[in-house]
């Protein structure tokens, strides 16, 4: 689904911050992709989602060598992409039901037809009383779970996480950790940018650490 | 404020939350764009705009005129000279211009109609007889036939020495580069008006763009492409321009109607007369509203295609 293949990246004339990464995202797989701060995890992630060009090496998502791609053609990538940001970006002036039903309606879908799934998404995540909060008003953990389900609601097959249970307790960060498990169970490969070593304790699964700009991976 | 227990399944789907139901939001919310500094400038723009177009229009419809009015007319001057009997080479030359193909019509002036036309300049009470007045004999060209005007001079020439035939082309020329003139003057304003308005809402974009970067981002990220962005903002400035366009172009259509009450309110005045006698009618008609109608269509054009292609610019820099 995603490939890395001898992949570079510097920021101007700056030294690689990220060098010869190599490795593949499969399908229905999940991933913690963890490392010291400053060892690259947002710049990897930002790659991932095309938020940025490798200096150097091949990046291929979903079939397609990215740096073929138009910016049109790259936007359509994009939402195959689901991403949950640090510091959430949720919309202040929209409300929470609206916030998370931005992905569909980029798409040109009239209200009536996604209405449902929206609820029913934002029920999942427990904010089913919350529908018209602002996000202002919305606590650390509840604007973690509308930028999830802002993330999934357009069901993309690839969901990037930025330290999700960064700014939550860790009661809640086991609870989103569920969360995450139960999406990847119903198809979505996961990676989870984190140094929390606790949470992944928790779980099981495929670990990406990068180090001083280089990955090593470990099944 | 607690966090919410995550639902571990869905048991039966929810009913419709009331609050969903309310009219959705706009994505780029209305009041992050500074609209009435925008709509200020738009109107006033669109107001001179109009007013220049509405004066040109005036100015080239009497310029019209009175080119129509000067072109249908030709006159014939014998100019006085000792030993002449202006009265017989007066009427000869009637008698000549009268036959000539293409005359409507042949008015000779009498010497009280002579003396009328230097009272603006002599007063009044005046003995002609005392000064060298030329005969003028004034002829109405036939609609449907122009006159062979050398023809008709070498027919005058040859019967009366000193006679001249003028046809006012001189006039026309002037009347046609003032007419150009003035056109030209008001296309100059109206481009430098377009050009302040484009760089008014280019300064306004650039601001709502800077305003709303965290919200171009989640789209951007969420896979929005640059044409719904772009749209987002372009539906602000059209409705700006509509706005703006609409409030500067409808003061100018009252003030342009009010010319034509002016003329009403003042009939008979001196400054009606000299108004009339250098506008005829004072209104610009139907195809001048109908030309100040265009131009807010115009303003509002171009601002919603400024912001677009500044949004557009912009957006090309975010990978």
């Amino acid at each position: 689904m995603v490939r890395f293949e001898n992949v570079g990246l510097r920021y101007g004339p700056g030294p690689e911050v990220l060098r010869d990464l190599t490795f593949a995202i499969e399908p229905h797989s999940f991933q913690f992709l963890t490392g010291p701060s400053g060892a690259g995890k947002t710049s990897l992630l930002r790659l991932l989602f095309l938020s940025i060009r490798p200096s150097r090496g091949l990046i291929s998502m979903f079939g397609h060598d990215v740096a073929t791609l138009s910016k049109d053609s790259r936007a359509i990538l994009r939402r195959r992409i689901g991403i949950v940001f640090q510091d959430f970006r949720l919309l202040d002036h929209m409300s929470t039901y609206e916030n998370v039903a931005l992905p569909l309606r980029i798409l040109g879908r009239q209200e009536s037809s996604y209405r449902q799934e929206v609820l029913e998404l934002l029920h999942w995540v427990g904010l089913g009383e919350r529908l018209g909060a602002l996000p202002p008003v919305l606590s650390g953990g509840e604007k973690q779970r509308a930028a999830i389900a802002r993330a999934v609601i357009a069901q993309p097959a690839l969901l990037l996480a930025d330290e999700p249970t960064g700014n939550v307790d860790p009661s809640l960060a086991q609870r989103l950790l569920r969360l995450f498990i139960e999406l990847n169970k119903s198809g979505t490969s996961v990676v989870i940018a984190t140094h929390d070593i606790g949470l992944m304790d928790q779980y099981d699964a495929r670990r990406l650490v990068l180090h001083e700009g280089r990955m090593h991976v470990y099944e | 404020m607690t966090d919410r227990p995550l639902a571990d399944s869905l048991i039966s789907p929810p009913p419709a939350h009331p609050e969903s139901r309310r009219a959705t939001s706009r994505i780029v919310p209305r009041d992050s764009i500074a609209g009435r500094p925008l709509i200020a400038v738009v109107a006033i723009m669109t107001f001179l705009a109009s007013l220049t177009t509405g004066a040109v229009m005036l100015v080239l419809a009497s310029a019209a005129e009175w080119q129509s009015d000067v072109a249908r007319e030709m006159t014939i001057q014998i100019r006085p000279a000792a030993g002449r009997d202006l009265e017989a080479e007066g009427k000869q030359a009637v008698e000549i211009a009268r036959a000539a193909p293409g005359i409507a019509e042949v008015r000779p002036y009498t010497a009280q109609e002579s003396a009328r036309l230097l009272e603006p300049w002599l007063g009044s009470g005046l003995a002609l007889d005392a000064l060298p007045v030329p005969r003028i004999i004034v002829l109405r060209v036939a609609a449907d036939r122009r006159p062979d005007l050398a023809a008709l001079r070498a027919a005058l020439g040859a019967s009366i020495a000193g006679v001249t035939v003028d046809d006012h082309r001189a006039w026309i020329g002037h009347m046609r580069a003032m007419a150009n003139t003035a056109m030209a003057g008001g296309v100059g304003i109206m481009a430098l008006m377009l050009i302040a308005t484009i760089l008014s809402v280019a300064f306004a974009t650039r601001g709502a763009m800077a305003t709303n970067r965290p919200i171009v981002e989640v789209l951007h990220f969420i896979g929005a492409r640059d044409g719904f962005i772009a749209s987002q903002f372009q539906r602000h400035f059209l409705r700006l321009g509509l706005i703006g366009g609409a409030l500067g172009g409808g003061a100018a259509m009252a003030v342009l109607a009010g010319a034509g009450v002016f003329r009403d309110v003042f009939l008979g005045t001196a400054a009606e007369e000299q108004a009339s006698a250098l506008f005829n009618t004072m209104s610009i008609g139907v195809s001048g509203y109908a030309a100040v109608l265009g131009q807010i269509i115009l303003v509002a054009a171009v601002t919603t295609l400024t912001s677009r292609q500044v949004v557009s610019h912009t957006l090309a820099s975010i990978e």
